[in-house]
């Protein structure tokens, strides 16, 4: 199972990774694919709504089942990745790079220390 | 019972060793996935799956009323039309006319049959051919084979071939619903041309100490492991029903859409309701519908509208790789079930839009 270092994770499996310009990229882990097998649908919210740490951003469907979307992060969601919602195999394929779902301006960039960092999340799904 | 134990099969080591993410189901713990459910319904679709069904119950009904007691509780003629070396669908059905299961009876011989049940359904099954021994049909032996034989489902267009190469199986000397006594891997074991995906393919029941070695051969051979994920997948897509779910003993055949596998002239338990259900028509029948697009997908027990009135309910519903779009199963007002008709699911507060379209959602082509 991949964990890549250059970003943080909330325990519900999601990553958050801190960009250059001061935003955030939101995606779902290797691990959460795995778990929910093929993805078929992806409900995101829509540029410029908010989102709010741990609370619910949205929804991810597989073949078999539904699962909550948590943001790991607040602010306000800047950009949405139409891609996932034409081709939700992405989410399985790349969760990491080609399948992330939004980005945000974080109220407070500092919030993302308070999630688990790569060896503490890979601790976690052990 | 939420706490009993979970059964196994006897392949559940293999399932285990492969890598299968392992699932209670009908109380066993079943692989639900290997690759993953769309790579498998490709492998069905396009070459072929092997599916563990080892979980379903095989009864043997043997003796001189064997034919009379199955012509009796299945709704199908497995009776004096039935020859030997065939198989047939069809229901068990209640005095009322509710299905209890529904069931492939295969006839071996000219006093030996085997009916197979779902796993969910076995125990009330094997009661229900007792009770009618008892009553009415002494003359009968049943037996539990369940534990003693396992059942492989092998599907797809290179199904038969791949049995050719494993077992020796002759697609030309068994065609579609007939069944034959033979050995696999050395033990004796019988392969049907039978299914549950819409595909092609057989049902190998073979002598449980050598289903193991025959996973592995039909792997070996190029059959992709399968679960129960994509075999519901597959059968919806096929609008084959799945009882417990499309029907159960509060249905009648005739609203479930199964009037092809009922005999209405002959005797069988629940003959008059299904007849008069028949003759005066149901208020309600099971259709078959597809969303616009693809979305959230409609699943059991989420409601049915119809210019915003609820007028039924899901009773399958999944993503369809063959279609690329949801697919489902729910039961409608008949004068509302005609291919066509806009419907909206009430999927988690949201009305998706869908239309009625005629079953099955896939066909093979020949």
């Amino acid at each position: 199972m991949s964990v890549p270092e250059d970003r943080r994770y909330s325990k519900e499996h999601e990553w958050a990774l801190a960009e250059r310009d001061g935003l955030v990229l939101v995606g779902i882990t290797d691990f959460a694919q795995h778990e929910l097998g093929d993805v078929v649908y992806v409900e995101l919210p829509k540029p410029g709504d908010r989102v709010t740490q741990n609370a619910q951003m949205g929804e991810v469907e597989s073949v078999k089942a539904v699962s909550e979307l948590f943001s790991p992060v607040s602010g306000e969601v800047t950009a949405v990745n139409d891609d996932v919602k034409n081709a939700p195999e992405l989410l399985n394929e790349s969760p990491h790079e080609k399948g992330w779902l939004i980005r945000v301006k974080p109220d407070d960039p500092a919030e993302l220390d308070s999630l688990l960092d790569a060896p503490a999340y890979a601790a976690l799904i052990e | 019972m939420a706490d009993a134990p979970l059964r196994t099969t006897v392949l559940h080591d293999d399932h285990v060793s492969l890598g299968a993410r392992m699932v209670p189901f009908a109380g066993y713990d079943m692989p639900v996935q290997y690759a993953g459910v769309l790579a498998e319904a490709r492998a069905v679709r396009t070459a072929a799956g092997i599916f563990d069904v080892s979980h379903m119950g095989r009864f043997a009904v043997d003796g001189p009323d064997a034919r009379a007691l199955l012509d009796w509780v299945h709704t199908a003629d497995v009776g004096e039309a039935m020859p030997m070396g065939r198989a047939r669908y069809g229901l068990l059905c209640n005095e009322s006319g509710g299905i209890i299961d529904d069931a492939i009876v295969y006839r071996l011989g000219e006093e030996r049959f085997i009916i197979v049940a779902n796993a969910a359904n076995a125990p009330k099954v094997f009661a229900w051919l007792e009770r009618w021994r008892d009553e009415r049909f002494p003359g009968t032996t049943l037996t539990d084979r369940t534990a003693e034989i396992a059942m492989i489902a092998l599907q797809g267009p290179d199904a038969t071939y791949i049995a050719g190469q494993v077992a020796g199986f002759d697609p030309d000397a068994v065609r579609p619903f007939n069944v034959v006594e033979t050995e696999v891997m050395g033990a004796s074991a019988l392969i049907a041309r039978t299914g549950y995906t819409g595909e092609d393919g057989i049902e190998i029941m073979p002598a449980s100490e050598v289903a193991s070695a025959l996973w592995r051969a039909l792997m070996d051979a190029g059959a992709a492991p399968c679960g129960l994920g994509a075999r519901d997948t597959l059968r919806l897509e096929a609008a084959l029903l799945l009882h417990g779910s499309d029907m159960d003993e509060t249905v009648n055949p005739i609203e479930a859409g199964l009037e092809r596998f009922v005999r209405l002239e002959r005797d069988f338990c629940g003959a008059d309701a299904v007849r008069a259900a028949a003759e005066n028509g149901t208020a309600r029948v099971l259709a078959g519908f597809r969303t616009a697009e693809r979305g959230p997908a409609p699943r059991a027990h989420h409601r049915i509208l119809i210019d915003g009135a609820d007028v039924g309910e899901v009773t399958s519903g999944s993503y369809s790789p063959y279609l690329d779009t949801n697919i489902g199963l729910g039961y409608l007002p008949r004068e509302a079930s005609e291919p066509g008709t806009p419907i909206a699911v009430d999927v988690r507060g949201r009305q998706i839009p869908a239309q009625i379209v005629a079953l099955p959602f896939y066909k093979r082509s020949r």
